[in-house]
């Protein structure tokens, strides 16, 4: 139940957007499609939507196979990331609009939309027009306004996009409370790592037209299943021929079994933490390694440039070990 | 440079539009009151209304259709539809006239097979309509092709995801947003047919009482010397241009604002 994606493919011309992708989205969740930019995220909710047609592959919404329903028939919210708002139509007859086409009566629509924006904090601007509301207000009736049709499944692509980080961050923790009240199955598109592990039940990484990973924030982050799903969910350094996150290495004074010896180059206070830069003799880390440490450990180990210090990545660490995966470029 | 322009329309249309006026009242509004009572007159207003009436409303239905099909979709041969639809106001409209002769006359090669079958159209009505129609064609769709460009897909997509069929979505979200452009268009190709002269000139065969519009009534007065007749038609065709610009330029802001 859900959303099950069948071997969608898709194409512009030449250009593989969506390569053989397969998927199955659970019923009530709030799941993000995170991957760079370019990667087919918006193809893939478009084409869930039936605003984009498979070259090849089904999509079945609740059960039903909609591959061939028209988007009207499909029964799904879309929100877009330019809001989309009807510019013509007050905030009331914007929310109103998908129940005035089902014919309901006047007083259902009345209630209804009154209570809707109230869920959306609205409520007072149900006379204005969308050109004199701010950008997140506008998202809000967008939110609403999709809601009204009581959906089976809500998509929102890059629905906070186009705001700046203050409304973003308030937006996404209120999407977060927004679902744990209605309920519907969520899909919302991302590109930003953040934004997905804190606020989903569910992460799809999708890179180059393919599904990289699929599975929780925390398995996704604590295993990633490849190189490019480990750098892309958040900051990763090279320690000893592997891949490590930047938190997860373990710092000594003196040498110890299975360390790596290396010499402090860089200190860096930021807010509460400190970010070390140190090079090691190893040959395979290119770079220098980066450590990122409490503000109170590195104040306690008086860390000083120049300094020797024995490293090792935390043994709970997840880590890769990049000769397995020799297929992919080290940056 | 503000001057140049404020002589420029002066002495291109100020001027010579307001000399018609005055000189049409020169002698009082009896002359005129009479004038528009002859039966010429009466006529070439009936045709010209029929005329203008069918050909602006092929222009309003053909521009709306042609500018989404232009705009909202991609098809072989796109580009070449857009290039060639500013064709009929490249060609001079005499030009246009002939081919239409040439096709559908008498001895035209698909004329005689309708005429044979009791439909005239050159020295007739379809045939004005046709003039009229191919000379103003591009009008409506070259105002509303910029905003459907402006507007994007996406409130039309919203519209589809929230339960409107295609010809709901047109109605309720392409159609108001495209109103005031597609307003202007059907005023400016009103314009043009009222005032179509070098096509129809050609295929009316300008029969008196019969295929005569205002534009033909003024050229043929004015050769007769009948300079009252003249300038009342003038200034009915000014007037009615003039009147149209001004109630949509007076609603226009109204609307934007
Ligand atoms: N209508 C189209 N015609 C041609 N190419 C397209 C079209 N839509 C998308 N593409 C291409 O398909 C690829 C995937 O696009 P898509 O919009 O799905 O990416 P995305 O993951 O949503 O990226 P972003 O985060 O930038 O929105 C891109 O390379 C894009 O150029
Ligand atoms: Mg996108």
């Amino acid at each position: 139940m859900g959303i099950d994606v069948h071997h969608i493919t898709k194409r512009f011309g030449d250009f593989v957007a969506l390569d053989d992708v397969s998927l199955s989205i659970p019923t009530g969740q709030l799941t993000a499609l995170l991957g760079p930019s370019g990667g087919g995220k918006s193809t893939l909710l478009r084409i869930i939507a039936g605003l984009e047609e498979p070259d090849s592959g089904t999509v079945t919404i609740e059960g039903v196979d909609a591959t061939a329903l028209p988007p009207q028939r499909r029964n799904v919210g879309f929100v877009f990331q330019h809001y989309a708002a009807f510019k013509h139509l007050s905030v009331y007859r914007n929310v109103a609009f998908g129940l005035e086409i089902r014919k309901r009566p006047k007083d259902e629509i009345r209630t209804r939309v009154m209570e809707l924006l109230e869920l959306v904090h609205l409520e007072q601007f149900a006379d204005r027009y969308p050109a004199q509301l701010s950008g997140g207000q506008r998202q809000r009736m967008a939110l609403a306004r999709a809601l009204a049709v009581e959906p089976s499944v809500m998509l929102l692509d890059e629905p906070f996009g186009a705001l700046d980080a203050q409304v973003r961050r308030e937006l996404r923790d209120w999407l977060r409370r927004l679902h744990d009240e209605v309920h519907v199955t969520t899909v919302f598109v991302t590109h930003d790592q953040e934004e997905a592990l804190e606020v989903s039940d569910e992460i799809v990484v999708i890179n180059q037209g393919a599904v990289e990973q699929t599975g929780t924030p925390s398995a996704l982050y604590d295993q990633p299943a490849n190189e490019f799903v480990m750098r892309f969910l958040g900051p990763v350094t090279h320690l000893g021929g592997h891949l490590v996150r930047p938190h997860d290495i373990d710092i000594s004074l003196t040498p110890e079994p299975a360390t790596h010896a290396a010499t402090v180059s860089r200190i860096q206070r930021v807010g509460f933490e400190v970010r070390v830069e140190a090079r090691t003799a190893d040959t395979t880390d290119a770079d220098e390694v980066s450590i990122q440490l409490t503000r109170g450990l590195a104040d306690r180990l008086d860390l000083a440039v120049g300094q020797q210090l024995w490293l090792r990545a935390s043994h709970d660490a997840s880590a890769l070990d990049l000769t397995d995966t020799p297929a992919l470029a080290v940056s | 440079m503000r001057l140049i322009v404020i002589l420029y329309l002066s002495f291109l249309l100020v001027i010579p539009v307001s000399l018609i006026f005055w000189r049409t009242f020169s002698h009082g509004v009896a002359p005129v009151w009479h004038a528009l009572q002859d039966p010429a007159m009466t006529s070439a207003f009936r045709v010209t209304g029929i005329v203008t009436g069918i050909s602006v409303v092929i222009d309003t239905v053909f521009g709306v259709t042609i500018s989404l099909l232009l705009v909202r979709y991609r098809f072989f041969g796109r580009r070449f539809l857009d290039a060639i639809l500013d064709l009929p106001l490249a060609i001079s409209p005499v030009v246009v006239g002939l081919a239409l002769i040439l096709v559908y006359g008498k001895y035209g090669w698909f004329g005689g097979f309708l005429e044979r079958h009791g439909f005239q159209v050159i020295f007739a009505l379809p045939g004005m309509v046709l003039a009229t129609v191919f000379t103003s064609l591009p009008l409506v769709a070259r105002e509303v092709m910029p905003v459907l460009e402006e507007i994007g897909v996406e409130q039309e997509q919203a519209a589809r995801t929230l339960g409107a069929g295609p010809t709901q979505t047109f109605r309720r979200v392409t159609l108001p947003a495209i109103r005031w452009a597609l307003a202007y268009g059907v005023v400016l190709s009103m314009a043009r047919c009222l005032g179509e002269y070098g096509a129809v000139s050609v295929v009316s065969g300008r029969l008196v009482n019969k295929t005569q519009t205002l534009p033909l009534i003024v050229d043929q007065s004015f050769q007769n010397y009948d300079v009252t007749t003249a300038y009342t038609a003038s200034f009915v065709l000014a007037a009615i241009a003039i009147a149209s610009l001004v109630v949509i330029s007076l609603l226009r802001p109204k609307e934007r604002a």
